[in-house]
């Protein structure tokens, strides 16, 4: 079989399809992985025996079942168990929330426990409360620690979208699976697949280099 | 007036009894140069005194406060103590100036412009002026001690609480930072200070007290107990710091 690159170009615009739902899907999920990561993680760094021990239990949960596991669990159990019915976005996108912010509550909580304890000391010292010692002292320092940690997960969470082809989500994988079954030109759409996924992971490390160069960790 | 009073005043880490029933009172005015032997709790006594350790035993009594209050009253202990620690403690991401001005800013609430014209009469009194701009990572061991020290006077304590302020300094450095102390020492500046520095206990020193197994073993005038120790032990201690 003839190696053909204008398919590539015919599927253009699905394939974009299915990049910008993996886009969508990464956003959407990231922005609920931070929000639960730092919660959960500020949970086991500063929460007492209680919090620390829920937080604990979710975040090994999480860590020790595959993602696919994981949305399987979400889309099929969940409707058995509580009778909640998500359609497949909805449980992809939850999926990376739960997943990431678990990985990103480690993130956290090793960023701000790796800022010395006499740091606190000294804003305690002054007489202020702890959460302003937490926001104004420990916060921004373990910010910029978080940066390189959290680029990498956002890449893996990004890649990990993929996996929703296993509930039917019509994002990037899924989109050239879909094209494959129709015209068989594999060697031309998943080398196009695989470059829009390093287009948009390239991106994504680029703009976390700028990042980090704009704030010099200390 | 005693500002600060220990009532057989104890602290334990678990099993380890560090402060053992200690009394103590320090007046207003007072400069006491705190000796010891290493473990012996003299930081543990000086970090009571601000409530960053607990205690487990007894009462502390600072500025008619005991540290056995709630949250908000050990954070008005705090501003009433200010502390300077071994290893400095700025804040790595702020300047002189945005350090000295952290406290008043957050803790006593001025402005941004008054706390920092607070801070920039404080930078001039521990002699960095023109150091204002500079983060800690671009000022030297000596410098950074003298930014730590105006930081604290920045809350307006009443006292000052100093754990080794010198120790982390190569020698040349540490006079700078002794001849800022003695200053404030002479202002009438009420302070506790744990230092191996016997000149400056002697010199600046108005009580010395000497530290074994968490208790008081000596309080007495700094001149006369360097020169004539009231025990072997301390006799033991002074020849080795000297
Ligand atoms: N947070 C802690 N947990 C457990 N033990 C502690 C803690 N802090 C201090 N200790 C113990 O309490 C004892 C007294 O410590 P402290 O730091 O007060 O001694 P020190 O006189 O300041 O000694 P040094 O001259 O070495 O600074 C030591 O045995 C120390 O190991
Ligand atoms: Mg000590």
């Amino acid at each position: 079989m003839e190696i053909d690159w204008s398919v590539v170009i015919t599927y253009m615009p699905q394939l974009l399809q299915g990049a910008k739902t993996t886009i969508y899907i990464t956003i959407l999920g990231l922005v609920g992985g931070l929000v639960l990561g730092s919660i959960a993680g500020l949970m086991r760094a500063y929460g007492g025996r209680i919090l620390n021990a829920i937080a604990f239990v979710y975040i090994e949960l999480i860590r020790g079942t595959p993602i696919v596991v994981q949305v399987m669990f979400l889309y099929f159990a969940l409707p058995v168990l509580a009778d909640i019915r998500i359609d497949p976005m909805g449980a992809a996108v939850l999926s990376i929330v739960v997943n990431a912010g678990a990985y990103i509550a480690e993130i956290v909580r090793g960023a701000f426990l790796s800022i010395g304890k006499g740091l606190s000391e000294a804003g305690l010292a002054l007489g202020l409360p702890r959460w302003k010692v937490l926001v104004y002292i420990v916060g921004p320092l373990a910010f910029r620690r978080l940066i390189p940690p959290l680029g990498n997960q956002f890449i893996v969470s990004l890649k990990d979208t993929s996996l929703f082809i296993v509930i039917g989500v019509a994002e990037l994988t899924r989109t050239g699976q879909e094209i494959m079954a129709s015209n068989f030109r594999a060697v031309e759409i998943w080398t196009a697949v695989a470059v829009l996924y390093l287009i948009m992971t390239g991106a994504l490390t680029l703009l976390l280099r700028v990042v980090e160069k704009r704030m010099k960790i200390l | 007036m005693s500002i600060i009073e220990f009532h057989k005043t104890s602290k334990a880490f678990g099993p380890l009894t560090v402060l053992d029933e200690v009394d103590l009172s320090i007046d207003a005015g007072e400069v006491v140069v705190l000796v010891g032997p290493s473990g012996s709790g003299k930081s543990t006594l000086l970090r009571c005194i601000n409530a960053l350790e607990t205690i487990t035993g007894g009462d502390l009594i600072v500025d008619g406060l005991s540290v056995k209050g709630n949250a908000r009253q050990l954070r008005e202990i705090r501003q009433e103590a200010g502390m300077v620690f071994q290893q400095f403690n700025l804040f790595p991401q702020l300047t002189a100036l945005k350090n000295v001005a952290f406290g008043p800013r957050q803790v006593r609430h001025l402005s941004q412009s008054e706390a920092e014209s607070v801070a920039r009469d404080l930078l001039k009194k521990v002699g960095l002026e023109d150091k204002a701009d500079h983060l800690p990572s671009e000022l030297s061991g000596g410098q950074q001690q003298r930014v730590a020290i105006a930081r604290a006077l920045a809350v307006k304590p009443k006292v000052m609480l100093f754990d080794e302020p010198t120790s982390a300094l190569d020698p040349e450095l540490k006079h700078e930072v002794l001849s800022v102390m003695q200053q404030l020492a002479e202002e009438g500046m009420t302070m506790v200070v744990v230092t191996h520095e016997m000149a400056f206990a002697k010199k600046v020193g108005s009580r010395l007290i000497f530290m074994e197994h968490g208790k008081i073993a000596v309080d007495g005038n700094p001149r006369d107990v360097i020169d004539n120790p009231p025990n072997d032990r301390m006799k033991d201690f002074l020849h080795h710091v000297e």
